[in-house]
């Protein structure tokens, strides 16, 4: 039927691009979409499109009910992740050349703001994640079948956090280094693994203690027993690479789950 | 080719699997051989995951540190004053050494609250934490601010030509009792 159709009247040129070979490649499924299974499959059929709702209920995508905290989170975490590559041209991590290389970012580098960008994204990142949480929760969004969709939220608020924990030694100014050496001193008293931490000397064999300041949680973080090169470095890692990679795989999990739960927030 | 042929003329008998203890033709697996080569990969596969990733825990943890010494000869009693905090060796090794009347102690620089580094205020003869407030007596004693207990003072000996040794690796807390240990408080 759409055939005949589309050869009784003249093809323009859309239309025949959508045809072609190439077009086809693509997009799987090929053509242009012309009716609801069309325009439902064009979305199931691409990996990006894929992870959100093939439709949304009029109501849950009203702007006084999202806030669009979760799209924002989601938008300033792809700026983050632009801006951080770039300054990653130009830092280096290493007591020598940590701080003046911030200082070079903003005053020598063309567009120095691409460091206040990355600096300010962080900040609103973590604002909009807690929203994003604070809404979620004010509309019952954590409900079943969601609770799962919840548990991995709150794994990337957490991940977030440690991402602008990781993110604030790197200036290596006097700030971030007792900022981090508070931060990193909670470690110490982990559980069986933080050489102060309950349980870290029942781990032991007669006088030999398998959890002392060079073998516990802290040590495995900063990669020393006191706030040095080694921690700016793993910090580095961590903040450029580790955390990213796994809130990415976690992220794209959520969007799913979104989708997959019912869509954005409605009764289910 | 001919195989396939013969294959095709005549169809092969359908055989039931091999129940326990019944006898196999050569060069079919039986069930057991089956699933004890089964177990043994198995086995294999999770020794070496488990293998692999406690190689990737263990490489977190380095065989040499670069990081200061811990021990150091801190010149002898005389070049320390009666009643003052010496702070030269603050930020090299991030230990304070105090004389008084009995003798000479060495005070650990890390605030026991988070950690942060104290300055000592001479005119008002206290430790004061930026960080948070805590203020310490010369002693390490705390007595104001967040701080929950007094600072650490660590391991000073004589060497044999009669310099001093602060060795950090050894710390003594007043709370527990341990200032009275002789190494933690060199007599002059």
């Amino acid at each position: 039927m759409i055939k005949n159709m589309a050869e009784q009247t003249k093809k323009s040129f859309l239309e025949k691009a959508a045809e072609s070979q190439v077009w086809k490649s693509i997009f799987r499924g090929g053509g242009v979409p012309r009716n609801r299974r069309q325009r439902m499959m064009s979305v199931l059929n691409s990996v990006f499109l894929h992870l959100h709702p093939v439709r949304l209920p009029k109501h849950a995508v009203k702007l006084k009910f999202t806030w669009c905290m979760g799209g924002l989170s989601f938008f300033i975490f792809l700026i983050l992740t632009i801006s951080g590559i770039l300054l990653m041209f130009y830092y280096r991590p290493t007591i020598e050349y940590a701080y003046t290389d911030i200082i070079d970012l903003a005053e020598q580098v063309p567009f120095g703001i691409m460091r206040e960008l990355h600096r300010w994204g962080a900040h609103a990142m973590v604002i909009t994640v807690w929203l994003h949480m604070f809404r979620v929760f004010m509309t019952g969004s954590y409900k079943p079948p969601r609770e799962f969709n919840w548990t991995i939220g709150v794994i990337l608020l957490l991940l977030t956090l440690l991402l602008s924990f990781t993110g604030y030694l790197l200036p290596w100014d006097q700030l971030a280094i007792w900022a981090v050496t508070v931060g990193s001193n909670m470690a110490r008293a982990t559980p069986f693994l933080g050489h102060e931490g309950p349980g870290a000397s029942l781990l032991a064999i007669g006088d030999i203690n398998f959890i002392t300041m060079a073998s516990d949680a802290r040590f495995a973080l900063i990669g020393g027993r006191f706030m040095g090169e080694a921690a700016l470095l793993r910090f580095y890692v961590l903040h450029c690479i580790g955390l990213p990679f796994i809130i990415m795989i976690f992220m794209a999990v959520h969007f799913w789950r979104v989708r997959k739960d019912g869509g954005i927030s409605t009764p289910v | 080719m001919q195989e396939g042929k013969k294959t095709a003329t005549k169809p092969p008998v359908r055989k039931a699997p091999a129940a326990l203890g019944e006898t196999v033709k050569e060069n079919e697996v039986s069930r057991r051989s089956f699933f004890s080569w089964l177990s043994l990969g198995w086995v294999g596969f999770v020794a070496a995951t488990g293998g692999f990733f406690t190689m990737m825990l263990r490489f977190f943890f380095p065989n040499v540190l670069f990081e200061p010494v811990q021990t150091f000869r801190a010149g002898f009693p005389d070049d320390y004053i009666i009643g003052e905090v010496d702070t030269k060796w603050k930020d090299k090794y991030g230990v304070w050494i105090i004389r008084n009347d009995e003798g000479i102690y060495a005070l650990s620089t890390i605030c026991t609250h988070l950690g942060c580094t104290p300055n000592w205020l001479a005119s008002a003869r206290k430790f004061k934490c930026p960080c948070h407030g805590s203020g310490f007596k010369s002693t390490g004693i705390n007595f104001e601010g967040p701080a929950p207990r007094p600072l650490e003072r660590y391991r000073i000996v004589l060497a044999d030509d009669g310099e001093i040794i602060v060795d950090k690796t050894q710390k003594y807390q007043q709370e527990k009792g341990q200032w009275s240990d002789p190494e933690a408080f060199l007599r002059v």
